[in-house]
């Protein structure tokens, strides 16, 4: 594309900056008696979206041992790259992550683990207040992962399964 | 007539100190506060709360604003001119605190030593005095500029003395028909003039002065939309960037008295100070040691007359922050064009039609500065206004060095047949 010169035309007529400053002051005036949209953010937390993708959690069996069956789908889809996963057997032929972790500074909250995930085990959450006093506590491992309580994320709405 | 007795001895240099007193320590405390008011305004203008953590509604947030200010480290750039980067804060706020001492903000007080005059320093060059100091005040900004050795900070301190001197002349041209009226420069008289021999809020008959007078305070007191010298997009902070801790602060409380003594000055020329409207029962005046003039005094009125010429002032300062947070920057062309060629051409001829009204009405024999005056005054005065707005309102002046519709239609249409074809589209186009 070759380089134009954008010529602004000015009206004319009907352009006033007398009347355009006092138009100004009226929408100014009028806004200071509006409404005021200020969330007090630490003594009234604000709604958040159901498809917020916040921080993970893991989902438990009743008996308290992961449901993650370390099928390595999640690490293998994670265009970030930020889930370690070392699977394990059992005796009983089950397989289990015996380290699971996921550094949620690399992570960029896609959402693509949970959408992977054959048993519904990892799941992005609907939270957002993540501060720490040190880097490392950002690596949660399968226990942090794991004592999450916040809500999970609806990835996609059950009666829009299109997101239309 | 009433003889009240007049003040003098001892009684006469205490009272006189304690008005000193009192007025610094209450304009000091209304800047604090107004610091405050601007944030809560430009809050509530963009639909927020605004400060409301330090103590009951935000109220004691200029409190911690101050401590903060006292408490944080000063720097001293190692580039900066020692001996006036330190003086450059000092310049520029005494100015702006003193000017307040002749502006009369209440009735006279009965007391039992005499009557007191409410007003610090009732000196015979009343508003020269004011005009004289506000100049004064460049000088710190200019110097602070200079002293940094930054270039922004020069950048700034270059545009304030340019605006300033600029709007000086408007300024104190916009003031000239009102000393023609009032026959008098000081401020205590001009109130007189509207109170009582012309009845008359002098915003009523030099409605075109009050105009000019509010837009030339604006540009002095470097408020939007004429904060050229420290335009944040532009200038980092202008002025000021290398200031911290109490020096930016010293800075911060001479903007804000600045803005506190226009607004007390537009209320007491244009509003008629501290007058009750329709009410001639505080008309007074101190016309010798002793001698109140008109209505009689009492505490009751000074107070009343104290509380108005309060609303007033704060009816302005409440202009300048509505005004602030709702225009844009002007472009510094167009600035010095409002300045030159708008401001200045129209207080020379609201000068001359004012002088050559009253000349007319001289001659007429109509009795000087009395309310028939007035209104025949109002009525040319507001021709006179409604020309000047009519031809400012068409977009003929602050167009600045954008060209005329016209012009560019004529240059498009040569343009669209003369336009030089691009290397890398003769290509495309195949030519």
């Amino acid at each position: 594309m070759a380089i134009n010169v954008k010529t602004v035309r000015r009206p004319e007529q009907g352009t006033s900056y007398i009347r355009a400053t006092l138009k100004g002051m009226a929408l100014t005036f009028k806004h200071m008696l509006d409404r005021k949209v200020t969330v007090q953010y630490p003594d009234v937390k604000p709604e958040i979206a159901p498809r917020w993708r916040g921080t993970h959690r893991m989902e438990k069996h009743p008996d308290g041992r992961p449901k993650c069956v370390a099928c390595g789908l999640c690490p293998t889809i994670c265009p970030s790259n930020c889930i370690r996963l070392v699977p394990g057997e059992d005796d009983q032929g089950n397989r289990y992550p015996v380290v699971y972790e996921i550094d949620e500074f690399r992570c960029i909250f896609c959402g693509m683990c949970q959408e992977v995930c054959p048993v519904e085990a990892i799941h992005v959450g609907v939270d957002y207040e993540n501060s720490e006093y040190t880097r490392d506590r950002f690596v949660y491992d399968l226990d942090r992962l794991m004592a999450q309580d916040h809500p999970v994320t609806d990835l996609w709405d059950p009666s829009d399964p299109l997101g239309q | 007539m009433h003889d009240v007795g007049a003040l003098s001895g001892t009684p006469f240099i205490i009272i006189t100190l304690v008005k000193i007193l009192a007025v610094f320590t209450v304009v000091m405390v209304t800047v604090a506060y107004m610091t405050l008011a601007e944030r809560k305004i430009s809050a509530w203008i963009q639909d927020r709360i605004g400060p409301n953590r330090v103590g009951p509604r935000g109220l004691l947030q200029p409190i911690a604003d101050g401590l903060k200010n006292i408490l944080k480290e000063e720097t001293l750039p190692r580039q900066a001119s020692r001996v006036y980067f330190f003086l450059a804060p000092m310049i520029s706020i005494v100015p702006a605190l003193i000017t307040f001492a002749v502006i009369p903000f209440a009735a006279p007080l009965p007391t039992p030593w005499g009557i007191v005059n409410m007003i610090v320093a009732d000196v015979p060059i009343g508003i020269l005095y004011i005009l004289a100091l506000t100049s004064l005040g460049v000088y710190g900004i200019v110097m602070a500029g200079w002293s940094s050795n930054n270039k922004y900070a020069f950048l700034g301190g270059l545009r304030a003395s340019a605006q300033m001197v600029s709007y000086e002349v408007a300024l104190a041209m916009s003031l000239i028909p009102v000393f023609l009226l009032v026959g008098n420069v000081t401020l205590t008289q001009m109130v007189w003039t509207q109170q009582q021999s012309l009845g008359l809020w002098l915003a009523v008959p030099l409605g075109l002065s009050f105009l000019l007078f509010v837009i030339a305070s604006f540009a002095e007191c470097n408020r939007l939309p004429f904060d050229l010298a420290e335009a944040e997009s532009e200038l980092v902070t202008g002025y000021h960037t290398e200031f911290s801790a109490m020096k930016f602060s010293m800075f911060f409380i001479a903007e804000y008295s600045n803005m506190l003594t226009a607004s007390a000055l537009m209320a007491t020329i244009f509003l008629g100070g501290w007058d009750i409207p329709f009410w001639n029962g505080d008309d007074m005046r101190i016309i010798a040691p002793g001698i109140v003039e008109g209505a009689a005094p009492a505490v009751w009125k000074t107070i009343a007359t104290l509380l108005v010429f309060m609303v007033k002032t704060g009816f302005f300062i409440f202009l300048f922050m509505w005004v602030r947070w709702t225009l844009p920057r002007f472009r510094y062309d167009q600035v010095m064009h409002l300045g030159w060629k708008v401001m200045i051409p129209a207080a020379l001829v609201f000068i001359i039609t004012t002088a050559t009204t009253m000349l007319v009405l001289d001659s007429l024999g109509m009795q000087y500065g009395r309310f028939p005056y007035g209104v025949i005054l109002t009525l040319v005065n507001t021709a006179v206004l409604v020309g000047f707005l009519f031809v400012i309102d068409r977009d003929r002046v602050i167009a600045g060095a954008a060209p005329s519709p016209a012009r560019l239609r004529a240059q498009e249409g040569r343009m669209t047949l003369r336009r030089p074809v691009p290397p890398r589209e003769r290509e495309v186009a195949g030519v």
